[in-house]
Parts: structure tokens; sequence; C-alpha cells
């Protein structure tokens, strides 16, 4: 009972509950569910995923198979900003793979890393659709486009 | 001034990052400021579609165009375009023919050789308010079908008008749509699909973002035709705008009785939901897309049944893409006969494509099917950037091929690109100059496909991944004699035998450039070199002796240090190519232009 209690406190826990009861009973909730769920916690703890699993009535496994299965998903926390870079076909040919170089150096981290300080995470997208600025990165959903090498690190101070 | 005037200014995706949402509020200011906010008024647009010049700003009625609009411009702009009706001139596009100054987008051949049907409201109207579509025409087409005309009607004119799907396959909407018709069953589903994963498109997210409410009306129109009452939009997550504005436009239609229950005094219900997708390219494809929305992993089935007898929860289910259901509304509004005017015999109608990579206007364009390469890359989007040459145009994606020079001259519509080795696909056109390399950009999409593939079918799943590896030695200069065999060998069998489009058409790009740029192959193969000096393993940087002024500048930034040289005992500047590693960096700094690249 006691316990229970305390889980309810944590508010995350409540943003949760109120996500599963707005789509448990429309066809299909898991994929929304699972989008709300990372938003309130960044990622999708292992505890989360079991809770969604009783809550729903879906089998752990299935849902693992679908969280991995798309790239949106993550298991791990992210840093506090997340920069995806794109190297969609604009972006490629227009000099995204530099961009790429001088994002890891400059945080010594590659795709998929994140630094020490947790300050920034790095992934490589595919196409953010803002072809017309390639080469473009985006830092928590902030596009930043006609990048040069030389314009990171300004960028990249802008984010704590 | 005393005419009124809107300014409109673009704050789609691509302007808004280039800075357009502040200037929108400090030019509401500013003209309260100069007390013009009877006669003026400032609406914020979906994209104008110019990306390249963005952020871009309209004044109507005139239809006066500014570029590169910044926020410390906004008190010139007033004070002089408004006040003064003078025109500000460092804001205006130059014209790289004549080098003097345009206003009028009348005389910009980027806007004066479109043709806007599906694009018509994007750019002028705000997106967020419904009043500015039924301003418009807006909703006069689902008007028309339910007062005036039967399903059987509705389904007949858009059989007539010839559209064909602007997903990328090109397949009859009408005659799609009868399928769906004809399968008996107490419910039936209509999607469309807005996951736009194609790198290089950016359409299905303008018209969200700049005109939602015609992708709502021309699914209530299909809906109607098709006997549907419920509706899924499937869009990417990565279209963070495009699912705001669309959910805005659904609640306004909701509340204006075009969505819900007996929609203008009919019998027709029609109820639709946004589905956020999860990041799954292959979702596009039809199977995976319902698998996904049924709370699955996205993967393909085989076909058939097809959608249209068993679709979504095992419901007949009809699926078009944004592009095609935004086509719908002026298809009843107009009719059949006026759509036909436009395109080819084949091809009707217009097609929206995104022109970005080595082109001076990148953004976004449409036109009539049956438009030329050339007039798309050389008039609307004024040649190459930096004077460069052409090479090669990239045309539909991951699916599609790349086209050389000498196909320029092609028609640009669904049965002349299939044959040219490409297609239309989602409508991107990635231009590259001389020093794009085509092993590379084959390399580049095969990764893509290697990664996206589901896994499901071993055709797509390991000959992808094996397709990708020889190409990636190529660009390494490991390539072997054999390897161009064993790729075309490999590219059929895959095309052949993979479950559905993301493996069946994997291998285009390989079979384009080997098609069109084999010498580029041979040369990685043979002599070890990258005519577009792109590959970096194959470069060899040498110092001109001749010319070395023995400043140093090269060895000092050199990261591996292999440079060496000594002006006191005039030992000459040597790069040891052993220890390269072909960064280019020495090139770079090089202020005398003493160090090449071969």
């Amino acid at each position: 009972m006691c316990t229970a209690c305390e889980e309810l406190v944590d508010p995350k826990q409540i943003q949760l509950e109120e996500i599963i009861n707005k789509h448990k009973h429309q066809n299909g909730p898991l994929i929304p569910v699972l989008q709300g769920a990372q938003e309130v916690y960044g990622y999708l703890p292992a505890h989360v995923l079991k809770h969604i699993s009783k809550a729903l009535r879906i089998p752990l496994a299935r849902i693992y198979g679908v969280v991995t299965f798309y790239a949106q998903f993550r298991l791990t926390p992210v840093g506090r900003n997340l920069i995806n870079i794109c190297l969609g076909t604009a972006c490629h040919v227009r000099g995204g793979a530099k961009i790429v170089e001088t994002l890891e150096k400059e945080l010594k981290i590659s795709d998929g890393g994140t630094t020490e300080d947790r300050r920034f995470t790095l992934e490589v997208v595919a196409c953010i659709g803002a072809c017309g600025l390639a080469p473009v990165i985006s830092i928590n959903n902030e596009v930043h486009g006609r990048l040069v090498p030389e314009s990171i690190a300004g960028i990249l101070a802008k984010y704590e | 001034m005393a005419e009124n005037q809107r300014i409109l200014v673009c704050a789609g995706t691509g302007c808004a990052s280039s800075g357009a949402l502040p200037i929108i509020d400090i030019l509401k200011e500013e003209i309260k400021r100069q007390g013009l906010e009877e006669t003026v008024s400032v609406v914020g647009t979906g994209c104008q579609g110019f990306c390249e010049k963005g952020p871009t700003l309209v004044i109507e009625p005139q239809h006066i165009l500014y570029t590169r609009v910044t926020k410390e411009d906004v008190e010139e702009i007033v004070s002089q375009e408004l006040i003064k009706g003078e025109r500000v001139e460092r804001l205006l596009l130059i014209d790289q023919t004549t080098q003097k100054p345009v206003s009028l987008m009348s005389d910009i051949n980027f806007f004066s050789k479109q043709h806007r049907i599906v694009l018509h409201n994007c750019g002028v109207i705000d997106p967020q308010k419904i009043t500015d579509y039924t301003e418009r025409d807006g909703y006069k087409g689902i008007q028309k079908a339910l007062k005036e005309m039967s399903p059987e009607e509705v389904m007949e004119e858009v059989k007539k008008s010839g559209l064909r799907g602007r997903g990328g396959a090109g397949f009859p909407t009408g005659l799609k749509w009868g399928f769906c018709r004809q399968t008996p069953s107490d419910k039936k589903y209509i999607i469309c699909n807005a996951d736009e994963g194609d790198p290089g498109a950016f359409m299905d997210r303008s018209v969200l973002e700049g005109d939602p409410h015609s992708v709502i009306e021309g699914m209530l129109i299909g809906a109607y035709a098709i006997g549907a009452d419920e509706g899924y939009v499937y869009c990417r997550a990565e279209y963070p705008l495009a699912i705001k504005h669309l959910e805005i436009a659904i609640k306004q239609a909701e509340e204006a009785g075009y969505l819900g229950d007996n929609i203008l005094g009919s019998s027709f219900n029609f109820r639709l939901n946004v589905f956020a997708g999860a990041g799954a390219f292959v979702c596009g494809e039809e199977t995976a897309l319902m698998a996904s929305i049924e709370g699955k992993r996205g993967m393909p089935r085989v076909r058939p049944p097809f959608p249209a007898v068993s679709g979504l929860w095992g419901k007949p289910t009809n699926i078009n893409n944004v592009e095609t259901w935004s086509n719908i509304p002026h298809i009843l509004r107009n009719g059949a006969e006026w759509y036909t005017q436009f395109g080819t015999e084949k091809s009707k109608g217009t097609k929206i494509f995104a022109l970005t990579g080595k082109v001076n206007n990148t953004g976004l364009v449409e036109v009539p099917m049956g438009t030329t390469l050339r007039e798309i890359i050389f008039d609307i989007g004024d040649g190459i950037q930096g004077g460069k040459k052409f090479k090669a145009v990239q045309i539909g994606g991951p699916s599609g091929g790349c086209l050389p020079e000498d196909m320029l001259d092609l028609a640009v519509d669904y049965d002349t690109l299939t044959q040219a080795g490409a297609m239309v696909g989602s409508g991107g056109l990635v231009i590259m100059d001389e020093t794009t390399c085509m092993v590379d950009i084959a390399r580049y999409f095969l990764n893509f496909s290697k990664k996206e593939s589901c896994g499901k079918c071993t055709p797509c799943r390991e000959g992808t991944t094996r397709m990708y590896e020889i190409l990636d030695r190529i660009t390494k200069g490991e390539g072997k004699e054999e390897d161009l065999d064993t790729l075309e060998n490999l590219a059929y069998t895959i095309k052949e035998t993979s479950l559905c489009g993301l493996g069946q058409f994997a291998p285009s790009p390989i079979l384009a450039t080997l098609k069109y740029f084999r010498h580029e192959y041979e040369a990685h193969i043979h002599d070890h070199k990258c005519p577009a000096h792109n590959c970096t393993a194959l470069l060899s940087y040498t110092i001109d002796t001749e010319k070395c002024k023995m400043c140093s500048l090269c060895a000092k930034n050199c990261p591996a240090n292999c440079i060496s040289g000594d002006k006191k005992t005039n030992t000459p500047y040597v790069i040891d190519e052993d220890k390269c590693i072909k960064c280019g960096t020495c090139m770079d700094k090089c202020k005398f232009g003493a160090i090449s690249r071969a």
C-alpha cells in the first residue's frame, strides 16, 4: 500500500498514468504510449516498459521488439542537449560529413554517444527536411543551417 | 500607401531556422509604432518555397519579394517600403543575368516558371486559420461532392482527371479508390501517408505545414467516394510543426462541421486521427505503415491480400500520399477536364519537386508534368553553385537513379523517368556537380538502404549489406576486377526477389550509376583515382616547389605532422605520403596555391 502511494507521488509517474489512460481504449495504443513515456522520462527505462506492459496487457517481449525497431525510441538516457546531424542526400553532397567530423572531434564522442558531462548526445539522422539550408544540424529541435566546420564551436557554446 | 497591404512572412521550417519567427513579432510591433496597423497586416505563412534566400517575405497586393531578411531590416522595410512606397534595394533578389535587383515575383524565374496547384495556398495563407483556407475556395470541393454528386460520380471524376499517386509508383488514384470501394465491409479506412522518409524530399512536410486543410478536404472527398468513415494521417515524428498545424486544422474542421457526424447536413460521417511515426523509413511502404499504426514493428507483409481488401485491422483500406490527397479538392472544384490540361498524355497535372544540392536556388517548386529537367535546374534553379559544371541529377531518393547531362532534356513524367533508369519517386531532385563522386553517391544510398532494411527478407537484409561492402571497398581503392559484375548480379537478384519496394528499388542507385558513370567506377578500380577528388583514400597531395614560398603554414597546421622543410637551410617543403591522412588542411591553408590534389 505505502509503496504504491509513494510511487504515485512521483510526478512523472502521474504523467505516465495520464498518458496510458488517454490511449488505453483506442486501437493500437502502444506506440503513442511509448512516445508519451519517452517525452516524460527522456528515454524508456526498464521499469516504465514493465509498467506499460502490465497496463496495456501487452507482453514485455513484444514491447521490446517494437522499441528496438524504431529509431525514435531509446533505452539509455540522453544528454541535456540532443544534436541531430543531418546526413540526407542534400547535406551529404554539400559537405555534411565534414560537419560530423568536426562535431565528433569537438565533443570527443561518435554517433550515438553522450559526452561524459551529459551535456551533449550526438546522433546522425537521415533527413530532417531542411534540405534548402544544407548542411544542417538540429539541437533540441532547433535547426541550424548553411553550416561550415568553423561555425560549430559558436553554436555549441549556446547550449549548456 | 492608403491601400490595404498584407505582409506574408514565410514561417516554414527552412525560414524559421534562418530566423523568421522573431521577424513576425518585430514587424507587428514596428507597424504599430509607425501607426500603420489599420492598413497593414502581418501573416506568418507556410513554406513559400524559396528556402535558399530565406527568410523571405512578400508584400501584397504588389507581390514584392524581400530575401534574406533579418530583424535589423524590419524598421527600414516599414519606413521605406510601407510608408514611402520605395523598395529597400539591398534586400531584393539580384537577377543573375542582368545583375540588377528585381522586386516583383512575376519577374523572378524561380516563381514565374512554376505552376502552383497543390502549393496554391502555401506561403499565401495563415495555415492556422481555417477562414484563410475557406476564403480561397477551401472546402468548396467537398461541398460540391456532398450536395451535387454521388460517390460513384466523385470516383469517375478522379478517374477522368488521370491523377496518379504522387508517392512514387504513380498508380492511377481513381482506380485504386475503386478497388477499396468495391470490397464489401462494415468499416473502411483511408490513410494519408506522410511518412516522407526520402532524404532530400520535403514537399509533403511543406504542404502539411502550409496548407493542412487541403489534405483534410482531399481525404474527406476520398472517404465519401470510397465509403470510409475513419482516417489516419501517418506523419513522421521528425516533422513536429507539420503535426502541430494538422492537429489545429483538424480541430477547426471539427468545429466548423467538416469533420464528425452528418457532415454539412448529409448522412456522411468521417473522423480523422493523426499518428506520429516513430522513425523507420520502411513504414513508407503501405503494409509496414499499417502494421505501425496497429502498434507493431513496421514490417511489410506479402501482398495479396492488398490493403484495399484487407488493410488496417483487417478492414479494406486506401492509402495515398499527401500530395495526392492535396490534388483532390482542386479536381473536384474545377473539374477533371480542367486538370487534364496540365501535364503529358499519361501523367496529368503538376508535380512538386524539392530542388536541393549544388544548385543556386534550392527550394520547393511545382511544375506541370512534362517539364524538362533542364528547365527545372537551369531556369527555375538558376544553374549550378559557384559556376561549377553540372554532373548529374539524382531523382527519386534511395529508390531512384542519377541521370547525366545528356538526359537533361528529358520531359519529366512517370514513364520517361522509369525508362531512363530513375523514377519520379517522391520528387527529390538532388543536383550534383563535378566534385561529387558517383561511386560515393551509390555507396551513400546503399548505406541508407542497409540501415533502413527491416531485416524480414533475406535478399534485402543481406544483399544491401554485401553491395554496400563492395562499394565501400571501391571508394577506398581496394576494388577488384570482378566487383562490377558481382554488383550487377547482386543488384538484379535483389530487385527480383525482395519482398517490398525498399529492397526492390535499393539497387537502383547502383544500376543507374553503372549505366551512366561506369568510367568513374573503373577509374577507382583500375587507376586508383577518384575523378571527382572526393574519395579521401584515393587522393594524393603534392607541394609545387616553384610556387612554395616556404612560409611553413602548411607544416604548422598539418594534424599528422607529415610536412617537413626549412627556409633557413633552403630545404623544400614535402609531404610524407605514408603518414599523410589526406585531410586537405594544408591545401586549405596555403595562401599561394602551391599545394595540389590529384
